[in-house]
């Protein structure tokens, strides 16, 4: 279970949102929305550990996850704004140190598999920077494929660039991991309709009660 | 860990070799600089073989100086330290696999070609021997030592200059000792002293530095 208690987020002197808790179970999805620079990833980022709230907490399974960032973080899959691919590397080889620094040794097939479902198995071997800003992002996303492990998702504008094909696979990933039990989090200016998934929604740009 | 390690060190060094203009540049301009001054100074063999440790290992020091921005900064631009900061083991290993990458990129082949560039300041070979050691464990604590400062200055506009004022005086102590071993061998005190210091620095800056440019890198990204 991840909980936020009471978040606070300051950048730069202004303050983007304050009071904000939210609860998310297994099997939920979260769509965290809100107008350009209302705090979206910041939040996100709040919640992966990799920005400090300026007050309140984030807690994993009822601990701080800054009192346990290993473990947290082998349950943890982010896929920001930044793709995180590197340029020099091929799909193929990128994905290969994605799994592989997550403690996976997924076979070839596999590897092949993931990018298979993004449609980008026959650009495997060409460096990244030949392809093109979707084909890049579905490097990144196909990651998630090989990160059914992890029960927590979390995902910066996931659907950006990606025609209609590759969001269609993302969102049977995104059904098949909350069905499984699993938890997501993502910020989209997009509908989100996923059989069977009743997603919750935290909007930034409402007005919250100081407490 | 062992496995973090060696898949961080083998990403970083494949990065290194398909960007190899990067790399041989930092090479290139220590080759440059060092072969510069006998052509400014003269060749007045007494007073080259005099300086010749001291510009080695200047240039050496600025060769590193100019190759600290790619420690961080590309993986900081596409996004890909965040992956590395969320990785589940200690976030210092990998900062500690990416620094030993950084020194095969460039302080390694950097003290394997000072032996050859010796031989333009007319170095007796038992000199050369000793500045090839020297570089050998020093050059390690120049690629440790700068991390820190391209860390700390990830992301800034004119971080370039900035890490340079930052890291130019932790290398001073470096440099003498580094540079004063040669003298002292040519003196008859031996260098060993010298080259135990150095290893010491070494020891030192390995315990320290990766864990103080995992918790600088921590806060870039913040």
């Amino acid at each position: 279970m991840l909980e936020a208690i009471n978040l606070e987020c300051v950048r730069g002197e202004q303050q983007l949102f304050a009071g904000l808790n939210m609860t998310l179970e297994p099997g939920q999805l979260l769509h965290v929305s809100g107008k350009n620079g209302s705090g979206k990833t910041s939040f996100l980022r709040i919640l992966c550990g990799l920005h400090k709230p300026y007050s309140g907490s984030v807690q994993w399974r009822g601990r701080l996850i800054s009192s346990y960032t290993d473990e947290f973080n082998r349950d943890l899959c982010y896929i920001g704004h930044l793709s995180g691919v590197k340029e020099e590397l091929s799909p193929m080889e990128n994905l290969l140190i994605a799994s592989s620094l997550a403690g996976m040794k997924p076979g070839t097939t596999r590897l092949l598999q993931s990018l298979d479902d993004f449609g980008i198995l026959d650009r495997a071997e060409l460096p990244v920077r030949y392809l093109s800003q979707g084909q890049k992002r579905r490097v990144a996303l196909a990651r998630l494929a090989l990160c059914s492990t992890s029960p927590l998702w979390i995902l910066d504008e996931p659907f950006n660039a990606l025609d209609k094909a590759a969001v269609s696979r993302l969102r049977s990933l995104l059904a098949a991991h909350v069905l499984g039990g699993g938890m997501v989090v993502l910020t989209t200016h997009l509908e989100i309709a996923i059989d069977g998934v009743e997603p919750q929604h935290i909007d930034l740009d409402r007005p919250r009660e100081l407490s | 860990m062992i496995d973090t390690f060696a898949c961080v060190f083998q990403r970083d060094l494949s990065l290194a070799f398909r960007r190899k203009g990067e790399a041989l540049n930092t090479l290139v301009f220590f080759v440059i600089v060092t072969s510069l001054f006998p052509l400014g100074v003269g060749a007045e063999p007494n007073l080259l073989r005099e300086i010749a440790p001291g510009i080695l290992w200047v240039a050496a020091l600025l060769a590193a100086l100019l190759s600290l921005n790619r420690l961080f900064e590309p993986d900081y631009a596409d996004g890909t330290l965040e992956q590395l900061a969320l990785v589940s083991e200690p976030f210092p290993i990998i900062v500690m696999a990416k620094i030993a990458a950084h020194w095969v990129m460039t302080g390694l082949p950097l003290s394997l070609l000072a032996p050859v560039i010796a031989l333009q300041f007319d170095l007796p070979g038992g000199t050369i021997w000793l500045l090839f050691l020297t570089l050998l464990i020093g050059t390690p604590v120049l690629s440790l030592l700068g991390a820190i400062a391209a860390a700390l200055t990830l992301g800034l506009r004119g971080g370039g200059v900035l890490s340079a004022l930052l890291v130019l005086p932790l290398y001073i102590p470096l440099l003498i000792f580094g540079a004063g071993a040669a003298g002292a061998a040519s003196a008859g005190l031996g260098g060993h002293a010298h080259l135990f210091l150095i290893g010491a620095f070494l020891l030192v800056s390995g315990a320290i530095s990766p864990w103080a440019t995992a918790s600088a890198l921590r806060i870039a990204m913040d």
